[in-house]
């Protein structure tokens, strides 16, 4: 930006005066966007889960009710004579015939009393022996307290499926909590440079290695394994505890470097007065440096329980196919995320009732696993001792 | 008891605190140790599975097919076309020499048309290396007992051909070549997406937001973290809905009336992919290169807005250079990231079977990863081995990618220092 000196003294000002840079505005309305971006990524997320979960809600299923039309009604009968047996049909209860939905009105004997042609349906007439079916939906508190999980009957409680994903969380976290921990504690407060500079490499490679490897590893060593040592007829081919045992395998290395992180963030001012106070290195590293982490650990034992909810491979591996309700890790049952997997492997049709019901397992992880996470972030921010 | 000496007050306690002291030292190394053990037995158990001894039977053994004492893999071409013709019907070869006659074609694809046609191998059981290696004599007794008419060899599933074989139904000829390409194709529609978008948020956030607490700058950066803790079959979902459904006429390449001929694909393609592995990656990309812009020093920028130097071009000749290893190190592990992923792909609706090479982003596609767990859920042993040597293979591509970053790493803080 030279100024001539030919000009005189107003166009100096004039020159130096702000200018409108268009390309400079343009790139950073364009970086802006790019930005704005991973916020689509999360809209899109929870929108596309929460539309197709509520078509999973809102969804009218049809139920064989046993029930045939006993004789022949025409467009504007409102009376419907029907064959005795089969479920018991309630007022408010949506049938169909054929094409057309009618709402009960009341139920006398064997005579239905109807409204005809709802939901958008046209009233026609119906031959003799025409099957009628009962609309069903999937209903928020089947969903969350149901114990079976079977969409071909019409059975969506999800109990099974989370009742799983806990118990290999769980069972991860018993692997992975002390052995995560006492690495971080040795890594920080024992080991000599020369041996971090060893052991952290070889952590990051444990971390570094894909999922589907570990699940590999559970089904070909962990499973043979626990079946040598408790016997074959108590676990099965396919079962919780591996899985479990795996996936703890897999958030060591995430424990280990993040707690080791906040221990190492621990001031060795405080160290020093421990021993000073004539404390053992033992007493210093569990009454004095892991306290003054605390929060550093909970967030990592928290990352942790959220990364072991979401793991797929390992127990779409290992954990078995089919949901189970059980409270025995020997035994096969499936994950949400294990049945997510299965489920879309297939040739999945788009507004099939599993197509929808994908969405809704995944909206239910989404919000576990976002839950866990937001509260980690508060843990570090709001137990975070500030040392200065 | 009455003591002046304060040492005294402390010396009953003393041993046992020490006693414990060195008892928390080695449960601290036991835990150590076996994250090191388990490290050990993950690599162990692959190589295990990738080498070892098989009962192979011949429909044609090729001792039957040697010319003159000279072992069939010597053969020059002109003989394995004379075996061809001699071992098969005439309406076969007839359909093999639609593209050319046999004479012309290379001699390693003679060779393979001689093993899948005429010699037929067939694995009737498999061992693993420990077996082969501890206990040969049962193996071999078992061998005569069960299959007299079987060889027993030792095989290595990981060989040359392995890499370059399209996928088969039978696993004597099963290879990775297609699964390699997909996984090539797919981490690399996800990096072209996904590293400029990146690298652009990761300057908007340290570059053009004026203070750290302005409300966009808070709701992209929390939104970012938390992208970061999302399962990545959720991603998977998402591609299912927006890449795969919503997008369809894109991601099948109809409106560029790009799509294959007999292509069944439906949007579930290479592209679509490839962009949900790069919506996947990009809170990783976001969070390193924010990262390396971070540590450039204040200094350089105010040199060059004191030349005169707008904004932009300060970022573009000072920041980024100085930045891109930084930057370049995060892209890499991201990439690594992507290399490994197997649940999002699944549900995005990778293909099970593929034995051509994928040709263009409109493609059905499968990934080694998604090979590697199709091969272990199969029930049959063998397809362990082959999964075992995939495992191999695409650890060797991690390895390679991860060495990249270290020396990225290395020149960098050679540099600087």
């Amino acid at each position: 930006m030279s100024v001539s000196n030919s000009r005189a003294e107003p166009d100096i000002a004039q020159q130096l005066r702000r200018r409108p840079r268009r390309f400079e505005t343009l790139i950073r309305w364009s970086l802006l966007a790019a930005a704005v971006l991973s916020i689509f990524t999360t809209v899109g997320i929870v929108y596309e889960l929460g539309k197709e979960s509520l078509r999973f809600f809102t969804r009218q299923l049809w139920e064989e009710t046993n029930k045939q039309l006993a004789a022949a009604v025409d467009a504007d009968d409102t009376l419907l004579p029907v064959t005795r047996g089969g479920a018991t049909l309630h007022p408010q209860d949506v049938i169909r015939i054929d094409d057309e939905v009618m709402r009960v009105r009341a139920v006398k004997g064997t005579i239905l009393e109807v409204t005809r042609g709802v939901q958008n349906t046209q009233p026609t007439a119906h031959p003799a022996g025409r099957a009628i079916y009962r609309g069903e939906r999937v209903s928020l508190v089947e969903f969350f307290t149901g114990t079976q999980w079977a969409p071909q009957i019409g059975k969506f409680g999800m109990l099974p499926l989370l009742n799983a994903t806990l118990m290999v969380a769980g069972i991860a976290m018993i692997v992975a909590l002390p052995l995560g921990l006492g690495i971080a504690i040795y890594l920080s407060e024992y080991a000599s440079d020369r041996a971090r500079r060893w052991l952290k490499p070889t952590l990051e490679i444990l971390a570094g290695v894909p999922t589907v490897v570990y699940g590999y590893f559970a089904l070909t060593l962990v499973t043979p394994l626990l079946r040598a040592i408790f016997g074959k007829d108590v676990v099965e081919v396919y079962n919780l505890a591996s899985a479990g045992i795996v996936v703890g395998i897999l958030i060591i290395p995430l424990i280990s470097s993040m707690s080791e992180d906040a221990l190492s963030a621990v001031p060795q001012s405080l160290r020093y007065a421990a021993y000073a106070l004539g404390a053992t290195k033992l007493e210093t590293a569990l009454q004095v440096v892991v306290p003054a982490a605390f929060s550093g650990l909970a967030a990592a034992f928290i990352v942790a329980i959220s990364r072991a909810i979401g793991e797929t491979m390992i127990v779409a591996l290992a954990a078995g196919a089919g949901p189970n309700f059980t409270f025995n890790p020997f035994e096969a049952a499936e994950t949400i995320t294990g049945h997510i997997v299965r489920i879309s492997s297939g040739d999945l049709s788009y507004d099939s009732i599993d197509y929808n019901s994908i969405f809704a397992l995944g909206l239910v992880l989404f919000f576990m696993t976002l839950t866990l996470n937001i509260i980690s972030q508060r843990v570090v921010r709001k137990f975070r001792q500030v040392y200065d | 008891m009455k003591t002046d000496r304060a040492e005294d007050l402390f010396q009953p306690n003393l041993p046992r605190r020490h006693r414990i002291g060195r008892w928390g030292l080695i449960l601290f190394q036991a835990s150590t140790l076996v994250g090191i053990v388990v490290l050990t037995a993950l690599i162990l158990n692959i190589l295990n599975r990738t080498f070892g001894y098989v009962a192979l039977t011949y429909r044609v053994p090729p001792e039957a097919l040697s010319i003159n004492g000279i072992p069939v893999e010597r053969l020059h071409s002109l003989d394995l076309a004379y075996l061809l013709r001699q071992h098969l019907p005439p309406q076969m070869i007839a359909r093999l020499e639609r593209d050319g006659p046999l004479e012309q074609r290379p001699r390693r694809e003679l060779l393979d048309l001689l093993a899948i046609k005429v010699m037929q191998p067939k694995v009737l059981e498999t061992w693993t290396l420990a077996q082969s290696l501890f206990c040969r004599q049962a193996i071999e007794t078992r061998v005569a007992r069960l299959y007299p008419e079987a060889r027993l060899v030792f095989r290595s599933w990981l060989t040359p051909e392995f890499l370059i074989r399209p996928q088969s139904s039978r696993p004597e000829f099963a290879g990775v070549r297609t699964a390699v390409l997909g996984s090539l194709w797919v981490v690399g529609i996800a990096i072209v997406f996904a590293f400029p978008i990146g690298v652009g948020t990761a300057i908007y956030l340290e570059e053009y937001t004026r203070s750290k607490d302005h409300w966009l700058h808070r709701i992209i950066q929390t939104n970012i973290n938390n992208l970061a803790g999302v399962p990545s079959i959720i991603y998977g979902i998402l591609g299912l809905a927006i890449f795969v459904r919503a997008l369809a006429p894109l991601t099948s390449g109809a409106i560029f009336g790009l799509v294959p001929e007999g292509a069944t694909a439906n949007g579930r393609t290479i592209l679509s992919a490839g962009l949900t592995l790069g919506l996947l990656i990009l809170p990783i990309i976001i969070i390193n290169a924010q990262e390396a812009i971070r540590a450039v020093p204040n200094s350089l920028r105010w040199a060059s807005y004191g030349l005169g130097a707008t904004q932009w071009q300060t970022i573009w000749h000072h920041v980024l250079p100085s930045a891109l290893p930084g930057i370049l190190t995060g892209t890499i592990l991201a990439m690594s990231r992507a290399v490994g992923e197997t649940a999002p792909l699944i549900v995005v609706g990778a293909s099970t079977f593929i034995t051509v090479d994928p040709t263009s982003p409109f493609s059905k596609f499968t990934t080694l990863p998604i090979q590697i767990y199709q091969w272990t859920a199969r029930p049959q042993d063998v397809f362990r081995h082959l999964a075992a040597a995939a495992i191999i293979v695409l650890l060797v591509m991690l390895l390679a990618l991860n060495a990249t970053a270290i020396i990225l790493r290395n020149r960098y803080t050679l540099r600087r220092g």
